[in-house]
């Protein structure tokens, strides 16, 4: 959309009365007199703000929450930079809108960096225009006024509230340029605010996706094939004669029952019967075979070569060597998948529900009903997790496709079978490494082989220490196979992180390093003489390491086993110690010591929730998780055999942050992939058996 | 057949197939949403509803197995949404994305009501049944414990203007 600022204005003008400089989106909501401020870029707006002459104050948050706290994070930074108080701001869920926010999306851990600009400007933008016309009312000089807890204050005591001056500042032109506060001067950045949800969560008010419902609506389960079969008949002549029951039908070898509620499609749906054909489908010696010949085949794709690594590993004192193992894994958040869709007669498309990415799903139902996407409007609703799994719409698809041949709107629901058993993992994948440090145990040489099912490049090639090894080669070799992927949390890394992590303590022990000095000793010469491209900062991994060794005490603690790993992923670095003891004779983590790098800490709480969530996560996953597969049939299929960490597992976590003001970088997945290698290590350091394969056998 | 139940102090009187679990009846038939489907197979706990005051997992009780008994939700433990757990649960901000907070909100509540001081022992084990797959279990822990000292305050202070 371009549009001159100009025009912009005059044109929302017409429908307030009042100050407004709004979108059409707002009109909807009429007798709100909207002050809705705009960042400019390409021609393009973002309206994050809203306030109307009582003084209210709307912050609009656009990104979807799927528990990451962005709903509160981004309204923080608006609020800061608009100089209200907190307790004053009304926070909103705003639905896709393409026309006035940007990467409207969950993924990454991107949000905060993409948008920290954009949500100060917006504050910012709003703060002098209320500025500005205040000097214009008391006649004085803007540069005389400040501003406090949504008042401007004048030189001579005048106190005039943002709501009071919405007139005024409606008819200004929108300054161009604008000044941030200093951080020192900072009220909500930085400090703990809690999440803007929480009242509602504790009442059971919140309407996730599953709690959906819309006017004449539905319900269906779907009967998903194992991965690669094609299904030649179904037999629903029972399911169709029971209460309830509207319709059973398929679309791409599925099975869908429909009916009018969850019970009674439950209860039909136990008695059809579908027929597939028989095939060579996906089992885990498969699988085997494929990393088997993976890492045999000379055909892998070199992601990335430096020196000369068989030169190298030819003339090294000492070879070390090791193979970690990868299983598929279920995402798993706690509201399974599930999507409404009313495809309607005369065109449109709502869809409502829980997607990390609407805009994705706006783009995909568009494409699949062969329609214009402006007819597809997307809901969202609050999400009982994603880590990933909902980063991929083929629940928002199969809603669509099966709402367009019953002509009725529908919500379809998976249970947590169909959730587990239904696709869409964290990808499988086998690791082979292998090292040559010279007489003085100083690593020379440095080769990884990822093979990954559906995994794309299972490495990630410029990951430290490359940077700090004259010889490195690094290839991938990608298997395809009918089992769905996708990301899951901290994709690829969530355990090649590990793998990294836990095969450099090897190291270090093979050359008779400390592994913190080691890393130490190569930052420093990525900082004087580094080996090729450096996509990270050392001076910033140097930090999180020292401190993560002093809090944790690094090797001064009797009777404790420490495990150290350190990780840059997504922008953030994590340093994190592990302390194992032994409880019974068995080696137990007891105690996580994290130290992040993410830039400005926006809330304070919700940044040691993610830290804490994420540490939780890796190590749930790492000591429980697998999937298995036969006859390209997923189990198991729910948390009776599909074992999730629980709240008597877990050490304490001491999570810090490193106070260096740069611009924020997301915490959604960073302190995940270190968790792996601080677990494993710290196990290694109490019982001296090595950790290779996932889940752990501890 | 028509069962009768009392939901949240409301006496309700259902026309379903007995076999219904409670977790679908309170969802689809009575509008109350607030308690989750997480697992279906009693393992995860964010089902979990009070049947006369005891913490129950509703996805696996069949309705014709609370006749006449009394049922309350997350929608009906307290008039405000100030009962002590929902209270320490905002205070030390426990939610991440809030799915499992009901489920684990009515077990703490229950915890509370047998032991209203527990031990930090007894709340590791009381709570570890309800899974969070967030990771919010120190807050949930803590929050347990706020919980318990907000209520004996408030206690102290009833006692208190009784006696005064």
């Amino acid at each position: 959309m371009k549009s001159t600022r100009r025009s912009f204005i005059q044109k929302t003008a017409l429908f307030s009365g009042a100050f407004c400089l709004g979108f059409d989106w707002f009109q909807a909501n009429g007798k709100e007199v909207s002050m809705v401020q705009t960042t400019m870029e390409s021609g393009r707006f973002n309206a994050f703000l809203a306030i109307d002459p009582s003084g209210k104050i709307i912050l609009y948050s656009p990104n979807p929450e799927i528990g990451q706290g962005i709903k509160t994070a981004f309204p923080v930074v608006v609020a800061e930079e608009l100089d209200v108080d907190w307790k004053d701001v009304e926070v909103r869920q705003a639905n896709l809108d393409t026309q006035n926010f940007e990467r409207q999306l969950t993924g990454g851990s991107g949000a905060l960096k993409h948008s920290w600009d954009r949500l100060r400007k917006a504050g910012a933008t709003a703060r002098k225009m209320f500025i500005q016309a205040a000097a214009q009312t008391w006649n004085v000089d803007a540069s005389t006024c400040k501003t406090s807890k949504g008042f401007v204050l004048g030189p001579k005591g005048q106190k005039a509230s943002y709501g009071s001056l919405v007139a005024i500042a409606a008819k200004l032109p929108v300054p161009t340029e604008v000044t941030y506060k200093n951080r020192k001067d900072y009220q909500i950045i930085g400090k703990r605010t809690k999440g803007v949800d929480n009242k509602s969560v504790v009442t059971g008010k919140p309407v996730f996706g599953l709690d959906i419902e819309k006017p004449g609506m539905v319900i269906a389960q779907i009967i998903r094939p194992p991965f690669g079969a094609t299904l030649k008949s179904f037999d629903a002549a029972d399911a169709l004669k029971m209460p309830g029951i509207v319709d059973v039908v398929s679309f791409k070898n599925k099975v869908a029952i429909v009916g009018k509620s969850t019970w009674e499609v439950m209860k039909a749906r136990a008695t059809v019967s579908c027929k597939y054909d028989s095939g060579d489908f996906d089992s885990d010696s498969t699988h085997q075979k494929w990393f088997d010949e993976g890492m045999k085949t000379d055909k892998a794709t070199v992601q990335r070569k430096d020196g000369d690594f068989a030169a190298a590993i030819a003339r090294s004192a000492k070879v070390v060597e090791a193979t970690y193992e990868c299983p598929f894994i279920s995402h798993s958040p706690m509201e399974p998948m599930n999507f409404f869709a009313d495809v309607r007669a005369d065109g449109t498309v709502l869809l409502a529900g829980p997607t990390q990415v609407p805009q994705s799903a706006q783009k995909a139902v568009a494409s699949l009903l062969k329609i214009d996407e402006k007819k597809v409007e997307v809901e969202l609703s609050k999400m009982g997790g994603g880590f990933g799994r909902r980063l991929n719409n083929d629940f928002a698809l199969d809603a669509a496709e099966l709402s367009s041949i019953i002509k009725k709107p529908v919500k379809v629901m998976w249970t947590r079978e169909d959730d587990m058993g239904g696709g869409i993992y964290r990808p499988a994948a086998r690791y082979h490494f292998k090292a040559g440090l010279d007489a003085s145990g100083n690593m020379i040489a440095f080769y990884l082989r990822g093979v990954g099912i559906n995994a794309g490049n299972a490495t990630r090639q410029d990951n430290f220490p490359v940077g700090a090894i004259e010889n490195v080669l690094v290839e991938s070799v990608n298997q395809v196979s009918a089992v769905t992927t996708g990301p899951w949390r901290a994709p690829i890394t969530n355990f090649l992180g590990y793998a990294e992590q836990a095969f450099l303590d090897e190291v270090a022990e093979a050359g008779g390093k400390d592994p913190v000095q080691m890393r130490l000793d190569w930052l420093a010469r990525v900082k004087s003489n580094p080996v090729g491209k450096i996509t990270y900062e050392p001076d910033r991994f140097i930090e999180v390491i020292k401190q993560a060794a002093e809090k944790s005490n690094w090797k001064k603690k009797p009777g404790i086993h420490q495990g150290f790993s350190v990780y840059f992923s997504h922008l953030s670095y994590v340093a994190q110690v592990a302390d194992a003891q032994m409880v019974d004779g068995k080696a137990k983590i007891t105690h996580v010591t994290a130290v992040t790098d993410c830039g400005e800490v926006v809330n304070l709480s919700g940044a040691e929730n993610q830290i804490k969530g994420a540490i939780i996560d890796g190590m749930g996953h790492a000591l429980f998780a697998k999937l298995r597969f036969n006859d390209g049939v997923a189990s198991p299929t729910n948390f009776n055999g599909y074992r999730l960490i629980k709240g008597n597992e877990i050490p304490t976590i001491n999570a810090y942050f490193v106070d260096n003001g740069i611009e924020p970088t997301g915490l959604g997945e960073p302190a995940l992939p270190p968790t792996g290698g601080s677990i494993a290590n710290a196990l290694y350091a109490a019982t001296k058996k090595r950790l290779y394969k996932q889940p752990f056998e501890v | 057949m028509s069962i009768q139940l009392t939901v949240n102090k409301k006496k309700m009187s259902l026309d379903i197939d007995p076999n219904t679990p409670l977790l679908w009846a309170l969802r689809d038939n009575m509008s109350l949403k607030g308690t989750k489907y997480g697992c279906g197979i009693a393992q995860c706990g964010a089902c979990t509803v009070w049947v006369n005051g005891e913490a129950t997992r509703s996805c696996v009780l069949p309705i014709s197995a609370v006749a006449n008994a009394d049922i309350t939700t997350i929608e009906g433990l307290s008039d405000h949404g100030d009962h002590p757990v929902q209270v320490a649960w905002d205070e030390l901000d426990v939610p991440q994305c809030g799915y499992c907070q009901a489920g684990q909100i009515m077990t703490a509540a229950s915890l509370l009501k047998k032991k209203p001081n527990p031990s930090k022992t007894e709340i590791v084990d009381g709570m570890s049944g309800n899974i969070c797959r967030c990771g919010t279990y120190h807050r949930i822990q803590e929050a347990v414990k706020l919980a318990s000292e907000i209520a004996s305050k408030k206690k102290t202070k009833s006692t208190v203007k009784k006696s005064a």
